[in-house]
């Protein structure tokens, strides 16, 4: 059996095995595989997400035992330090000698580290393996504890500012120094740079352009960097992301040809200038280059892995280096040549600087074809761009519409379906368009997931998913079949379409609903759904339909870890007089509550016993309080501030505001939680641009701003309509909540839903404002009779004896869970820990 | 921790010592769950009205160990009826209490019949 050695298991390395194995002709050879970290091969493209994963296995290429199931061995912590190309042997560092037929070099690239003096320094990384991730973090903490608190970055390069964010996150304040006039100065121009620069600054990190570094100042550890120009930064750790070279020494000294900037010469079967060696992904030298990203290091793995296997494809000659990503939060794209311009080429620029947006694209003057492009703050017209150029299409009459949004936000790119089948779609597998619908058209493909899973399309970078997604649709279209997002395997609707049904066919019980749209019976995903339907159409409380009830909703209070329950009454505005202040401290005393503010501005007790419920509520609705709704997908608080009735700067009364809406919308029920927020000037105290809704008291009214919220992906509320008055706003107010409560699918935010409205703000304007779908009226009379029919639920389930018999821990004892124990902490409780 | 988890073990037909008697049919509520107390253990009981069947099984999550399972909804999956723990959304057969997310553990299931409106879980010691 003939045998196959491969030195290196990063991306490149693996994925010649991976296609090697898909191939069917893995079991011809005997696969022997070296990699010198110590763990099998990980996605390096994703590697800062390592500070967000539980694990590093979770970045991994393959399940652990791929290797093994495969037949291949995999030796990890192993460096290869010699090749003998007449022998036909490879040597590892303990010196035991592994023979070959083939070889393949995918050793890739280390980070290039400048020879700066003090580059020795302690608290100086690179940033390319989990090792040296893991070891950032931990001088991070470090340097946030002990020391200054500061990062510095040496390279503004793409890996440079994903660095940046690391160390961000890691809670740094970091600062990036780069050598040119410039960021990413490879794939950017001046303006383009400018307003990432803009941007990224905006999050709190500082760029230092034009700076040559001429020392690393420091004792024992390092404090400063010195630059040229005489200025200095203080710093107390730096990341070093100045580029990369090709780990080319084993093919160097066995005497391969090399490039003139290093990498191991390779022509486009990816053999070297010895037959039987290839090389293949960073440390390749192929047509006067290296290349440093995954697509082109994917493509020469297949090629030497089919040319092992007899065949004869051939690597293309001109590697394409487009890059679409999103860096600190700014989605960034360039594509083919970024800067051409002159007497055959064009640029066309786009450029908004209030909303941060520069796009710009080359134009071929005779060929009317697109060159290459940049696109900054907003790429999503990348994919169709890229199409453009990648398979050299006419441009249609007007260019500029491709990057020029119209009336309603949109460019015109034209649809996917346009495309030739040639189309190289998913470039890190190298998948066709032709490939993809093929897969729908007779491969019996029915959904997206189905035909990533046959063809691997989207597995790479992910960066061709959208594509993908719309391709699958059409495809599946044009078949007559339908695609959509159903709510589970009960129901084969979208929440909206349920929503309609049950609206239209006056449905009012799950289980009928079931019987009309649904089969089977039914689970814990769709009876909540249908439970909030209900609730948005009738404003029915979550006691009458108790069993299809989200348990939080069931037992009208949120679960805490140990099975207790906390009880949030609404304190509307974050207004409470001293009378009710005293009440919720004497019942958190009684009952023995742990008690905290919340961030909604309301106060939390937390430690209930189920049975203890009512008892808690009884005495709670007897001073006044209302349920706070905390533990239903529903309109939580309206936070304020305290406006100016006491604040000096106040300009309009935000507490007596945000009390009025707060008390309209209190109980109603939503696709997800519902916060809102007033400020009564544009100091903002009352953070309402982080809420669903967020009103902003100026000179001439209020200004609306909506769809924002805090959590994971923070968004900021995007501007509606400005200068309102009270009536206006909670018009519009309305209109909007009363929309995205018919449309948004299930347990999504406003923030994600306005994402996926199509037309986006500029739509949602010409629904509220204008009416454009003349149904303003429909949503303002809808919403109208939910604030009617509002009850206090808590009030209506203590006033019930059979609503009560929920809140027994035993339907057989009166005895309560004795299983629940607390420890003490801070002169309060909390939960056992959990063993 | 783990001898309160020892406490339940899935018990088959011909294990059954004793038919515990839980309560009237009219004190469960249909396609919902309550708590039983026996003994030293915590029962949870499902009257799965919409498909016509009773399912009983313990009442302690067995992922965090809180006594919980009984608060959690019900359901069905191509068939295997199941219920959903309300602290971290994990789902179990209520047949053979074996994990519908692929995870290790599972719960204990427990027979139940029902003669003369009457509910009675079946017990094996």
């Amino acid at each position: 059996m003939q045998k196959i050695v491969v030195i290196g298991n990063g991306m490149v390395g693996y994925k010649f095995c991976e296609k090697l194995i898909a191939s069917g002709s893995g079991e011809k050879f005997e696969i022997t595989v070296f990699g010198e970290e110590p763990r099998a091969a990980y996605d390096r493209v994703h590697l800062s997400a390592y500070f967000s994963v539980e694990s590093a296995s979770e970045l991994s290429m393959a399940p652990s035992g791929w290797y093994k199931d495969n037949g291949i061995t995999l030796h990890t912590s192993s460096l290869i330090c010699e090749i003998d190309r007449e022998k036909k042997i490879v040597a590892d560092h303990k010196n035991n000698i592994y023979p070959y037929d083939y070889l393949i070099i995918a050793t890739g690239s280390a980070p290039f580290v400048p020879d700066i003096e003090g580059i020795d320094t302690p608290g100086v990384f690179v940033y390319r393996t989990i090792e040296d991730l893991d070891a950032i973090k931990q001088y991070a903490v470090k340097a946030r504890r002990e020391y200054g608190g500061k990062a510095a970055i040496l390279g503004g390069g793409l890996l440079g500012l994903e660095a940046a964010n690391a160390t961000k996150e890691l809670g740094l304040a970091t600062d990036v120094v780069e050598f040119a006039p410039r960021l990413m100065p490879r794939q950017l121009d001046d303006s383009a740079s400018n307003m990432l620069q803009t941007k990224i600054e905006s999050m709190g990190i500082g760029i230092y352009l034009n700076k040559s570094t001429s020392k690393i100042y420091g004792n024992n550890r390092i404090e400063a960097l010195h630059f040229a120009d005489g200025s200095q930064l203080k710093t107390d750790m730096l990341v070093i992301s100045a580029g990369i070279r090709p780990r080319d020494e084993l093919g160097r000294n066995a005497g391969l040809r090399t490039g003139e900037r290093g990498g191991i010469w390779v022509d486009n079967k990816m053999q070297t200038s010895d037959a039987s060696i290839y090389a293949i992904g960073e440390v390749a030298y192929y047509n006067g280059g290296i290349y440093g990203l995954v697509a082109p290091g994917y493509a020469m793995a297949e090629i030497a892995v089919n040319q092992i296997c007899g065949g004869d494809k051939r690597m293309v000659e001109r590697i394409d280096m487009s890059t679409q990503l999103k860096l600190i939060g700014t989605e960034v794209a360039s594509f083919g040549d970024p800067f051409v311009d002159g007497n055959s080429a064009s640029a066309i620029v786009f450029e908004n600087k209030f909303s941060g947006i520069y796009k710009r694209i080359n134009i071929d003057k005779e060929s009317r074809t697109l060159l290459g492009g940049i696109l900054i703050g907003d790429s999503s017209d990348y994919n169709t761009l890229f199409q453009l150029y990648i398979n050299t299409m006419k441009l249609p009459e007007t260019p500029e519409d491709l990057i020029i949004p119209n009336k309603s936000g949109e460019t015109s790119a034209g649809s996917v379906m346009d495309l030739p089948d040639t189309a190289q779609i998913c470039s890190c597998e190298s998948i066709s368009k032709g490939a993809i619908c093929e897969a729908v058209n007779s491969g019996g493909c029915q959904s997206v997931k189905d035909v990533i899973n046959r063809t691997k399309a989207t597995t790479g970078c992910g960066g061709c998913k959208p594509m993908v997604t719309d391709l699958v649709g059409e495809s599946l279209k044009a078949l007559g079949k339908e695609v959509k997002e159903t709510i589970c395997e009960h129901f084969n609707y979208s929440r909206q379409e349920l929503y309609d049904l049950v609206k239209i066919n006056k449905v009012k019980d799950y289980n009928e609903a079931l019987d009309l749209f649904g089969s089977g019976h039914g689970c814990e995903i769709c009876k909540p759904v249908l439970a909030s339907v209900f609730a948005s159409i009738y404003m029915e409380t979550a006691n009458r339909q108790v069993t299809i009830q989200d348990s939080n909703d069931k037992f009208l209070a949120n679960i805490q870890r140990n099975g207790t329950y906390s009880v949030v009454p609404r304190v509307a505005g974050g207004e409470v007089t001293p009378e009710k202040l005293m009440v919720l401290g004497q019942v958190a005393r009684k009952y023995d509550l742990y008690s905290k503010i919340t961030g909604g501005q309301r106060i939390d007790l937390f430690g209930a016993k189920l049975d203890q419920l009512p008892d808690i509520w009884r005495e709670l609705i007897e001073a006044g309080f209302e349920s706070g709704h905390a533990y239903g997908k529903s309109l939580r608080t309206v936070k304020s501030c305290v406006g100016s009735t006491w604040c000096r700067y106040g300009m309009h009364e935000s507490v007596s505001f945000a009390i009025r809406i707060e008390e309209r919308y209190k109980g109603l029920r939503s696709p997800h939680k519902l916060k809102g927020g007033v400020s009564g000037c544009i100091r903002e105290c009352a953070e309402a641009r982080g809420k669903d809704f967020g009103i902003i008291a100026v000179e001439k009214g209020w200004n609306l701003y909506v769809c924002g919220n805090g959590g994971a992906t923070p968004k900021h509320a995007v501007l509606l309509a400005e200068q309102l008055d009270d009536e206006t706003c909670i018009k519009y107010l309305d209109r909007f909540l009363m929309y995205y409560i018919r449309t948004a699918p299930p347990l999504t935010r406003t923030a994600p839903w306005l994402e996926k409205l199509e037309g986006g703000i500029e739509y949602l304007k010409q629904v509220v404002i204008e009416d454009s779908l003349g149904i303003a009226e429909d949503l303002e009379d809808e919403m109208q009779n939910l604030v009617d029919s509002y009850v206090c639920e808590w009030k209506q389930a203590i006033e019930d004896p059979e609503m009560m018999k929920r809140f027994r821990h035993f339907v057989n004892s009166d005895e309560t869970d004795s299983s629940i124990e607390f420890v003490p902490m801070r002169e309060q409780k909390m939960p056992k820990p959990w063993r | 921790m783990k001898e309160i988890l020892d406490q339940y073990r899935t018990v088959n037909e011909q294990e059954i010592r004793e038919w515990f008697l839980a309560g009237k049919i009219s004190d469960f509520p249909s396609d919902g769950g309550v708590c039983v107390k026996y003994k030293t253990k915590q029962i949870a009981v499902f009257n799965f009205g919409r498909m016509g069947k009773w399912y009983a099984c313990q009442n302690l999550c067995p992922h965090k160990l809180e006594m919980v399972i009984s608060r959690g909804m019900i359901g069905e999956s191509a068939g295997i009826p199941k219920v959903a723990c309300p602290l971290h959304k994990k789902t179990f057969s209520l047949e053979d209490g074996s994990n519908l997310n692929g995870e290790e553990y599972k719960i204990a299931v427990y027979p139940v019949k029902i003669e003369n409106k009457n509910v009675y879980i079946g017990f094996s010691e």
